[in-house]
């Protein structure tokens, strides 16, 4: 069984079993990918993996490199390129197609899907590591959605300065995130459909990895 | 526009036929219930003050009174577990939610009836069958003329 495939997310729905549950899924459109590159342990990598295009880009829009990089699998360029690591020697060949069926029914129950989050903007630390705030009354003024100390000042015990890394306002959003073990509710081979329970990274029409749970059998 | 892979999992899981009821009607809904393994069936009624949504995710909200309380249950439109749903009587209504019957009290919570022959709600649900087969004609035949033109140079 492979384990990964690329893909873009559609949106979401509901389905409903035949005892009438209903459940909330994710719709993602999934490959098919062409097999761009493959990396060996004993090769000039030194690691397996596949390197995976999904979304064909116009030759026009994309740079020579690209599409030469492309021709070598004997296919155009991609919009979306991924590496997946492998466990041992990979099993496709350059130029292989990966569909969903690699998550036929029943064999994977749970997947992990790697997006990119939507973008905030510039947002304050309750809403961007969700931080309390302070009190509506008892005094606080003008200060309310504020973080709060970030320090105390020079002592023997260290302190005077700001720590590296403090959680503080900033750009949230927009970037690499991961959700795991999310039920696969269904496969439609036919139409390069996943269906996955609950909300997945991104908007609608973003590109997202999905790949067999890492940690859940 | 929506996302046509949305009709691919909706023709997949909507329900064989359409349930026909408008808002205002007075409606009896039965339900599948399952207790334990047993099986029975239960009927629910009361006046439909919404529907809202579209597609697989469509719901309606069914009001009716229980002692002095009122009670209000939402519906998925298509769950399995609807059965069947009968008119039992039409109310005389201007909008599609509602909601201020919420806020009347005694005589005011009742809709004025809509008398409609059995022939003319034949009529109207033919109409209706007829305009959603010609949307997903006209469905279809878009599809096919993109298909079409992606795959003509």
């Amino acid at each position: 069984m492979f384990p990964a495939i690329l893909g873009r997310k559609i949106g979401m729905t509901q389905v409903f079993d035949a005892k009438g549950k209903r459940t909330s899924v994710t719709l993602v459109e999934a490959g098919p990918c062409v097999v761009l590159q493959v990396k060996k342990a004993d090769g000039a990598d030194g690691y397996d993996a596949l390197q995976l295009g999904f979304d064909d880009r116009k030759p026009h829009r994309s740079t020579k490199p690209e599409i030469g990089h492309a021709r070598q699998a004997s296919t155009g360029p991609k919009y979306f390129v991924r590496e997946v690591r492998l466990a041992g020697p990979a099993e496709h060949e350059i130029g292989a197609t990966i569909g969903v069926d690699a998550f036929a029914e029943g064999e994977v129950k749970w997947v992990d899907v790697v997006g990119t989050s939507k973008g905030k903007g510039f947002q304050g630390g309750m809403k961007r590591y969700g931080f309390g705030g302070q009190p509506a009354s008892h005094g606080v003024e003008r200060k309310h959605r504020s973080p709060g100390s970030i320090n105390g000042h020079a002592t023997d015990l260290g302190g005077g300065r700001i720590k590296k890394g403090k959680r503080m306002a900033g750009r949230t959003g927009g970037k690499r995130s991961t959700i795991r073990c999310q039920e696969l509710v269904a496969v439609d081979a036919e139409h390069n459909l996943l269906l996955i329970r609950g909300g997945i990274p991104g908007p609608k029409g973003g590109y997202v990895m999905v790949r067999k749970a890492l940690t859940k059998e | 526009m929506r996302n046509p892979l949305f009709d691919v999992v909706q023709q997949k899981h909507q329900r064989a036929e359409e349930l026909h009821f408008d808002i205002g009607d007075t409606v009896v809904i039965t339900l599948r219930i399952v207790e334990g393994n047993k099986e029975r069936l239960q009927d629910f009624e009361g006046t439909v003050i919404s529907r809202k949504g579209g597609g697989l995710d469509e719901m309606f909200t069914v009001r009716r009174l229980i002692g002095d309380q009122g009670v209000e249950r939402i519906f998925p439109i298509h769950s399995p577990k609807i059965v069947a749903i009968k008119t039992k009587r039409s109310g005389k209504v201007r909008r599609c939610k509602l909601y201020y019957l919420r806020d009347r009290v005694g005589k005011a919570r009742k809709l004025r009836e809509r008398r409609i022959s059995a022939e003319a709600r034949r009529a109207a649900a033919e109409m209706r069958s007829a305009k959603s087969r010609a949307v997903a004609a006209a469905n279809d035949a878009s599809a096919a003329a993109k298909q079409e033109m992606a795959t003509t140079p």
